[in-house]
């Protein structure tokens, strides 16, 4: 999975997304071709607003539990993430900002995984 | 287009069936169908296979040629196509074989579905490649997760409760009691549910259909072909399919599965009929969710309004539209690509009257078969 995740490092470590000069959406993942438009959009890379609000959020119960949301940016586009928080804390709608942490690794030699995280917003 | 009936059904028993082989338990279902419509294996023209992951539950590929093998048909070089959409595959494969026929293409075609997830890996993590592995997954956002963020959501927006998702549970695993080949055949309380361990919140294990072994068949013949096999043809009205976007974090309403709405649309205008013409209905229950969703989604209840079906036992056996009288995904076991087709072969015994305990009165029937979470869905009208 090296190359996979080592192709992917510029986008896990910066949230960074795609926006249409056609129609001015913007998409996370960054994308090669506007849904919209097709191939009369025009898609630039840009980085996307490091702040957004809980839309909705699970804890998954796994050994270690750990909280996966969608999250909607103040650009509008939506990110699937984990959110690092209490989950007493949680609610729909919480301010919430993006952190850099680990993922977890390919065993004990393996490599390390890297990505956007959030945490509230204090 | 021509009319295209089934003719003949076959299912094996769904569950952890150790002491059986894929090729075995697709042979069961395949014989079974065979023998329900009178037919000689060489009088297929065509097999349709769906299967989601054979090269990761089994490490098995070349399913389709595998099955043409076993069931003798390799003999007369009878073409067999596996066809994938994650747990939508067996809808995918009944609406290819559909197709097959309508076409004018072969008069006699047959549909399967299989699925052996007990022999190799984790069920769930390789069910959970349905979604957006590099964008989801990644993140930890497996199955279970994703529902229940539709779940948290439709709760907050609408009022739905943890109570109202036990109840889906309840009934599915009441209809299930009644029903020889479904995996899980005792009934549970809401209690149960409520006290049953969380997965991913507010979903807990009852909440959620158990990945399970199974297969399926279904036989399908052009109209005059099925005249002449059969005296209780029951007619495939619309059979279609749509798409929507693979994450959910591309979707701008994720409490609306579009490509539902689309299927569904268009299988109505087809069929030439309103929700309120189904009478009986399966629906993908991978999740208690997704059972509400499909309420809301096929037309039976406005969006928001799905919870007061199951709370007014508007979907049990008896009430007005029975959704799932043969257990769902929840109580038969969810045997993935074996899972549409075993809709199918739920609906034929409903329209024909074959149903036992279970039998529902109904002349029209609707299934709906979803791949993870709603990026596919294949809708198909039946009637007798």
């Amino acid at each position: 999975m090296v190359p996979r995740s080592w192709r992917k490092i510029r986008y896990r470590y910066d949230l960074r997304g795609s926006y249409c000069e056609n129609c001015g959406n913007y998409h996370y993942p960054p994308r090669n071709f506007c849904p919209t438009c097709r191939r009369k959009g025009k898609l630039i890379e840009t980085l996307f607003p490091e702040e957004g609000k809980v839309v909705s959020y699970t804890v998954v119960r796994e050994k270690e539990p750990y909280v996966v949301a969608l999250i909607e940016l103040d650009n509008g586009a939506r990110v699937l993430s984990q959110l690092s928080c209490d989950p007493d804390e949680l609610k729909i709608g919480m301010r919430v900002k993006k952190a850099f942490r680990r993922y977890g690794e390919d065993g004990e030699d393996g490599i390390i995984h890297y990505g956007t995280k959030f945490v509230p917003v204090d | 287009m021509r009319r295209v009936a089934v003719v003949g059904v076959g299912q094996s028993k769904f569950g952890e069936l150790w002491d059986k082989g894929f090729r075995d338990i697709v042979l069961e279902a395949g014989r079974e169908a065979l023998e329900d419509a009178d037919l000689e294996g060489k009088e297929i023209e065509a097999i349709f296979v769906g299967n989601m992951s054979g090269g990761r539950y089994l490490g098995q590929e070349h399913i389709a040629a595998l099955i043409a093998d076993y069931a003798g048909l390799a003999e007369f070089g009878i073409p067999a196509t596996r066809v994938e959409a994650a747990d939508a595959s067996g809808g995918l494969a009944v609406r290819q074989a559909y197709m097959a026929v309508a076409s004018g293409m072969h008069d006699i075609v047959i549909a399967a579905g299989a699925e052996k997830v007990t022999d190799v890996g984790d069920p769930m993590e390789i069910l959970s490649a349905s979604v957006d592995i590099e964008w989801e997954r990644f993140v930890g956002g497996n199955l279970p997760a994703l529902y229940a963020i539709i779940a948290r959501l439709h709760m907050e927006t609408f009022g739905t409760t943890e109570e109202d998702l036990a109840l889906v549970s309840v009934k599915n695993h009441k209809n299930g009691a009644l029903n020889p080949k479904a995996q899980f055949r005792r009934e549970i309380r809401v209690e149960d549910v409520l006290n049953s361990p969380y997965i991913a919140e507010p979903l807990k294990l009852l909440d959620c259909a158990s990945v399970s072994d199974g297969a399926a068949a279904v036989i399908l013949a052009s109209e005059d072909v099925a005249r002449k096999i059969t005296d209780t043809p029951v007619f495939i009205e619309a059979c279609t399919q749509a798409s929507d976007y693979l994450a959910l974090q591309s979707r701008k309403d994720i409490l609306t599965m579009k490509s539902v709405v689309k299927a569904a649309r268009e299988a109505y205008r087809i069929a030439d009929v309103e929700p309120k013409d189904i009478q009986v209905a399966e629906v993908h229950d991978s999740f208690t969710i997704a059972e509400i969703l499909a309420y809301e989604d096929l037309g039976f209840a406005e969006k928001g309004r799905g919870a007061e079906l199951i709370r007014e036992g508007v979907t049990e056996i008896g009430g007005k539209i029975p959704v799932n009288p043969s257990g769902g995904l929840k109580a038969c076991g969810h045997a993935v690509g074996a899972t549409g087709v075993r809709q199918i072969v739920e609906l034929t015994l409903q329209l024909r009257g074959e149903a036992g305990k279970r039998q529902v009165d109904a002349e029209r029937g609707l299934a709906l078969n979803i791949g993870g979470t709603g990026a596919t869905a294949v809708v198909s009208i039946l009637r007798r």
